[in-house]
């Protein structure tokens, strides 16, 4: 594990807290988003919001795959899953996302036949493992995730399998991001850009976050020293009067990304004209659908499917929170009505959720710290 | 938009207020969560058996019951179902964890173990051989542990109502005269060990199951602990509590400590010991090793002053080599465990909501 520790080191950590501190102009208060939620959970997790100078403020972005599913789409899986003869495979995260009347795990409980799988190939196994039963994939999550499951289209295409298909959820990072620049009620000062999406667009994408909007963007990794590092670079572009795109996450991703996983996800998918996310609403051109070579193995064709939108709970503000409007403590339900064990967002649903993070490992006064060596013994 | 809250104090006082609501049972059927060992675990215990069975014994769920029988003599009761899949797993079986984990129940209440009973419910087609296994490993484990397996139980169901063999195990174990461990003998200033690394059982489980298609040398640290507490009581007798940290891990334990004295808890995560594989494992697979399963190692809580010669005595026994002290009772913050990350940050350790799920990103 050394490799992860050299990103969790401390002493490098209080370094680039005093660089931090040093290039932070004190009489500006600067807001960044971070766009994934793998940063908003490291956030949390290490404790990283204690360590910025007050006038620096982390705003949680929109890109949790969970979170992002609109309610109405959560239903249509669980339609798909109570069908006789189904095998529903999902990632974990999803099962406990409710919709308009219960989860998966509901749907479980009531005897729907709801698997969880690590990738999409553990779903195209039980299909050839189970030949009489249709296999059913709910596929979510952005271009990250995406080429894994055109990978399992691909294999299942050259092995014929015929009862294997898949729920495409799948979404694209760069909408969001431009519909969250193009939101009147968020004044941002930066982005720390998406991480691991990155390693397969790469960072061309976001040029026109500077370009069009005068925003400064930086690429940025999941272990706490990246998510500092990324937060001095920017701090530096403002500082500095610049306003570019950079890379902090260098040491996997690449300007051009991954030209081979973009070719697979060009093949095995088409831009769906529009696609609703939760909170966000419409976006145009923002999620992938299977490409017509791929039809017979699209779950949305084989299937019927009621595709009814579903509005969010009143009192929920899933959207705002993650369009970075508000901070999930100020959602009026947050903690007492919507808690990780009954959620009524998403938001509160997958560890990378800000509610679910900032929940979990967050309700201290953002300045709580405690200092001193709690394991040491007195000499007796 | 609709209203905002504007006052995160009052916010974290009305989260606190509902967090301490005795939990409600929702929904009309049992769900896996209910034997998760979380919230839906604690209303399914209260609503439904605590609410037919109640009385003074039961009263605390505790997990077991100390019953005076007289005045000088006590005598500790527990009780546990053992359901693991696979039964095989590096470390040991479904036979050695029945024994240890109602041995260890005991020796937690300060019980030193004497008797077992024994249910075994079979599948139709479980393999003679495969019984024989879990059988010789379960008598090997009461031979160490010191206790006799007296009676028990066989049953037979259908292939489609079990997987293999499950087992329950009933324990009694004598609790020597003067002998107390409670919660509220706690104080703030106490020191808080752990007898050694976090995560293995859990993990090696995970991995033995073989869907994460990831292969790690993990083994199950499941093992008597009955030994090591009469070591660690002769040599600091004025420990304070002691659990096992199973279902739920040692983030579970020290949160059901400040539920139940109302104080709060520092834990330093530089000083949790982790085996460098299984932490490999966690980490890759997103999940937090203070919420993973152990089967051998206890949470013990022990006055400052006592804490060296604890220590000592829990590294000086075969099963205590990596103890460590992780942290520190506290006054503030009140019911609450906070972690000092290696990182030099702050955060709250809640209790789990639910089976630890691999993140997908």
């Amino acid at each position: 594990m050394k490799f992860v520790d050299e990103f969790r080191d401390p002493t490098a950590a209080r370094a680039l807290v005093a660089a931090i501190r040093e290039v932070a102009d004190p009489g500006r208060h600067v807001k960044l988003m971070e766009v994934c939620g793998g940063h908003t959970h490291t956030i949390y997790r290490h404790g990283i919001e204690q360590l910025l100078p007050p006038g620096v403020e982390l705003v949680h972005g929109p890109g949790c795959p969970v979170c992002v599913i609109p309610m109405g789409r959560v239903d249509d899986a669980i339609h798909l899953a109570r069908r006789p003869g189904v095998v529903f495979t999902s990632f974990g995260d999803m099962m406990r996302v409710p919709g308009g009347d219960g989860s998966l795990l509901d749907a479980k409980a009531d005897g729907a036949d709801v698997r969880m799988v690590y990738s999409p190939m553990d779903a195209l196994a039980i299909a050839e493992r189970e030949p009489d039963r249709e296999v059913v994939f709910f596929a979510v999550g952005f271009e990250t995730t995406a080429p894994s499951t055109a990978v399992t289209l691909l294999r299942a295409r050259a092995a014929g399998i015929t009862n294997f298909t898949v729920f495409s959820n799948h979404v694209t990072i760069v909408p969001p991001i431009k519909a969250i620049l193009d939101s009147p009620d968020l004044q941002l000062d930066g982005f720390l850009g998406p991480g691991h999406v990155s390693t397969v667009v790469g960072n061309r994408p976001y040029e026109f976050v500077p370009r069009d909007y005068g925003k400064p963007l930086v690429t940025a990794g999941f272990e706490p020293l990246d998510v500092l590092q990324s937060v001095h670079m920017l701090l530096v572009q403002l500082a500095e009067g610049r306003c570019e795109v950079e890379n902090q996450y260098t040491r996997v991703v690449r300007d051009e990304g991954n030209p081979r996983a973009l070719a697979i996800l060009a093949e095995v998918f088409t831009l769906r004209p529009h696609f609703e996310w939760r909170g966000l609403g419409f976006i145009a051109q923002s999620a992938l659908r299977l490409a017509d070579d791929f039809a017979a193995f699209d779950a949305e064709l084989r299937f019927d499917l009621p595709g009814v939108r579903v509005a969010d709970p009143k009192s929920c503000q899933c959207g705002e929170v993650l369009k970075g409007v508000i901070k999930p403590w100020q959602c009026k339900v947050f903690g007492t009505a919507c808690t990780p064990e009954t959620p009524i967002g998403t938001c509160m649903v997958s560890s990378e959720g800000a509610c679910a993070a900032y929940y979990n490992f967050g309700r201290l006064d953002a300045q709580y710290l405690v200092a001193d060596d709690v394991t040491a013994l007195p000499v007796v | 938009m609709a209203r905002l809250n504007d006052d995160p104090d009052q916010v974290r006082g009305a989260i606190e207020a509902v967090r301490r609501r005795r939990p409600r049972l929702t929904g009309d059927h049992v769900t896996l969560a209910h034997g998760a060992g979380g919230k839906a675990s604690a209303a399914l215990t209260d609503s439904i058996f605590l609410d037919a069975f109640r009385n003074d014994h039961l009263a605390p769920l505790a997990d077991g019951a100390v019953l005076g029988l007289t005045d000088d003599t006590r005598i500790a009761m527990s009780t546990d179902q053992f359901v693991v899949s696979p039964w095989r797993f590096p470390g040991g079986t479904v036979g050695s964890l029945a024994v240890h984990g109602t041995v260890n129940d005991l020796a937690c209440m300060g019980a030193r173990p004497r008797w077992l009973a024994a249910g075994f419910l079979l599948q139709e087609g479980f393999a003679f051989t495969d019984l024989r296994e879990v059988v010789d490993d379960m008598q090997r484990a009461a031979v160490e542990a010191g206790v006799t397996i007296v009676t028990g139980d066989t049953k037979v169901v259908d292939r489609d109502a079990a997987d293999g063999v499950y087992i329950t195990t009933t324990g009694v174990g004598v609790i020597p005269a003067g002998r107390r461990l409670a919660a509220d003998l706690v104080q703030p200033g106490d020191k808080v060990i752990v007898t050694g690394t976090l995560a293995d059982h859990g993990m090696a489980i995970m991995l033995a199951r073989g869907d994460l298609h990831l292969d790690a040398d993990i083994r199950s640290d499941t093992a008597p602990l009955n030994g090591m507490v009469e070591d660690l009581l002769a040599a600091a007798p004025a420990v304070r509590w002691i659990r096992d940290a199973t279902r739920g891990g040692v983030g579970t334990v020290v949160n059901e400590l400040v539920q139940a004295t109302g104080l709060g808890v520092v834990l330093a995560e530089r000083a949790l010991p982790i085996d460098r594989t299984t932490a490999g494992a966690c980490d890759l697979l997103g999940i937090d090793p203070l919420y993973v399963a152990n089967e051998g190692k206890l949470v013990v809580v022990v006055p400052a002053e006592q804490g060296r010669a604890a220590l000592d005595a829990i590294r000086a026994h075969r099963f205590g080599a990596d103890a460590a002290v992780i942290g520190e009772v506290r006054a503030e913050p009140a019911s609450t465990v906070v972690l000092q990350t290696a990182f030099g940050g702050t955060r709250v350790v809640d209790m789990l909501v639910g089976d630890p799920l691999p993140r997908i990103c």
